[in-house]
């Protein structure tokens, strides 16, 4: 449900303990027992109600039958799989919101705030953070309707900026539902992408930049050939974090419902619609062990690369 | 420095680009500046005309509206008192005990953490609140938050723990303290800002989050503000604009101040994923 903080630092394992093992198993023992109930035995139990046919409400209910692979096969059936309002058409829908608005949209626009906030006057700095903070900060309901509102055909603040700016109106929400949500969770995200770029930025020894500049190097030199290359490490980290959040990702669900006709409906609100509102528990598990599976990939990589750092 | 007249123009131009970007990160969020002090407040901007507190007090008069805001807050501190108080033991056991299986505890939490999210664990967690007979109460959404958001949070601490040093702890133990001691007298009052770090960041998770409460609870008294807000809407489904407008304001208000508090106290330092 979270992510985990970048790899600790290696540390010495010294032979004189502070805490004898007794007292810290019994330290260990309520988080152990919190994330083993709600995080690992999850992992596990989802698997088992793949295989059955499990429902919310009726017969299946109480009594759930074995009914081996038929969820998969459901959820890969080649006839169905790419119509809207299937798994495979959600599936690739959530590729492209991931590329587009994680890979393109945060990653990019967080790179050229963090490279621009480094010379700025301190003024326009802190105001531009604010805001694209205050964009990651607040509830997700706050920001669905702001943006619902912001959106709106007849009266929202885009299309009166539109109309001011002599360009046709339109109804985004209708016309354009996944590049609205492509948008929204660029504009949600970027921050976090920002920060960890800023605080990259600002860990390069400043007699780099002030070499380059004696030299007369621009500014796009010095991010092409100074601040690029130096910060590579942490770029990987955040393709991978924003990659692995926006695929689990359950907030445009509060700006399209899913719609206008599956349109929008990305894998978190698939599982959410064939589980809570089809009240297909064994079909909703199944989609949700394919997602943890991509899920895994993806922590794989980002700890293995993090196992890489901690050898270094 | 002396700035040629290129650099000079690439600074403003800098300056420029920088404040556009605010200026459409700000965009839509300016209609919560105004639209909850505006009695006839539409989705459009404008400038309240005259401005009141009116709308104000119509959300306050809601009973259900005002217990929804109760309702988070107690979700939000019972789930944030659970991580708070394991996460420290659990990650000053791991930074200061040798228990065997150490580094392997927590590379599997690290794993697990990352692959179990709420979109993806939603049917088991779900199924596993049912079958302990928690449906539709605080103790549910506290319970799956303390255990979702505890990996993250006691890398955070055993992080910050790691960088004190060993010393303080040994001679408090020359001087005669237990280890039990050592740890509530001299390491807790060290590790404060660590924990107020991870306090903060576990409130405005659980304060601003909507799938988990909007699976697990059923009725409207439990209900937190997040799933609340959406009887701000009329029977045909239209927003009733006003009373949404001030009721988000409000809603936002104590993350905004813990935004502040935190900027204003540490710095809004950067924790690696310090936001689920």
């Amino acid at each position: 449900m979270t992510t985990e903080p970048i790899e600790a630092k290696p540390k010495k394992v010294r032979n004189f303990a502070l805490l004898s093992n007794r007292a810290g198993a019994a330290f260990l023992t309520p988080a152990g027992l919190l994330v083993s109930v709600f995080v690992i035995v999850p992992f596990f139990w989802v698997i088992f109600v793949s295989f059955t046919n499990r429902t919310l409400l009726g017969r299946t209910a109480l009594n759930p039958e074995f009914v081996g692979l038929a969820n998969y096969l459901s959820l890969f059936d080649p006839a169905t799989f790419f119509q809207r309002g299937q798994f495979g058409f959600s599936l690739i829908l959530t590729t492209q919101f991931v590329l587009a608005s994680a890979l393109l949209g945060q990653a990019l626009l967080g790179l050229l705030l963090a490279w621009l906030i480094q010379t700025v006057p301190p003024w326009v700095k802190r105001i531009t953070e604010t805001f694209v903070i205050a964009a990651w900060i607040l509830p997700e309901v706050v920001i669905g309707f702001a943006w619902f509102a912001f959106l709106d055909r007849d009266q929202g603040t885009l299309n009166m900026l539109l109309e001011g700016f002599g360009l046709p109106k339109g109804d985004f929400l209708l016309q354009q539902p996944f590049w609205v949500i492509v948008v929204f969770n660029t504009w949600r995200g970027a921050a976090f992408s920002m920060m960890l770029f800023n605080s990259a930025f600002s860990s390069i020894p400043p007699s780099y930049f002030q070499a380059a500049d004696v030299a007369g190097a621009s500014s796009w030199q010095k991010f092409r050939d100074i601040g690029l290359p130096l910060i590579r490490g942490h770029i990987v980290t955040d393709l991978i974090l924003i990659t692995m959040w926006t695929f689990n990702t359950f907030t445009p669900f509060l700006l399209t419902n899913g719609g206008p006709s599956y349109r929008t409906e990305l894998v978190s609100i698939y599982n959410y619609r064939v589980a809570f509102q089809d009240f297909q528990f064994g079909k909703g598990a199944a989609v949700g062990v394919i997602m943890m599976l991509i899920n895994l990939a993806f922590a794989l990589v980002y700890l293995s690369i993090g196992r890489k750092k901690k050898v270094r | 420095m002396k700035l040629t007249i290129p650099a000079f123009v690439g600074r403003i131009a800098f300056s420029a680009l920088a404040a556009l970007i605010g200026a459409i990160f700000a965009l839509p969020l300016l209609w919560f500046l105004f639209a909850p002090f505006n009695a006839r407040a539409e989705l459009g901007l404008a400038l309240p005309d005259p401005w009141t507190l009116s709308n104000f007090v119509t959300v306050f008069g809601n009973s259900y509206a005002v217990q929804a805001l109760w309702n988070s807050f107690i979700q939000a501190v019972g789930g944030v008192i659970l991580v708070g108080a394991a996460a420290t033991l659990a990650a000053y056991a791991l930074s200061r005990s040798s228990i065997p299986g150490k580094g392997a505890v927590t590379y599997i939490l690290l794993l697990f953490s990352s692959v179990v999210s709420g979109s993806a664990a939603m049917v088991p967690i779900f199924l596993i609140i049912s079958a302990a007979g928690l449906m539709d109460t605080h103790l549910a959404v506290i319970l799956t938050f303390a255990g979702g958001l505890l990996p993250t949070a006691m890398f955070i601490l055993r992080d910050f723990i790691d960088s004190i040093p060993k010393s303080y702890e040994e001679s408090a133990m020359v001087a005669g303290a237990s280890p039990v001691q050592a740890f509530f007298d001299v390491a807790l009052p060290v590790i404060r800002p660590g924990i107020v770090v991870v306090v903060v960041w576990g409130f405005v998770n659980i304060w601003g989050s909507f799938l988990i409460p909007f699976i697990l609870l059923r009725s409207d008294s439990n209900m937190p503000a997040s799933v609340a807000i959406y009887s701000f809407y009329s029977e045909a489904g239209t927003p009733i604009v006003t009373l949404l407008a001030a009721y988000s304001l409000i809603y936002s208000l104590p993350v905004i101040a813990l935004y502040l508090f935190v900027s204003w106290k540490f710095g809004f330092r950067f924790f690696g994923g310090i936001k689920a």
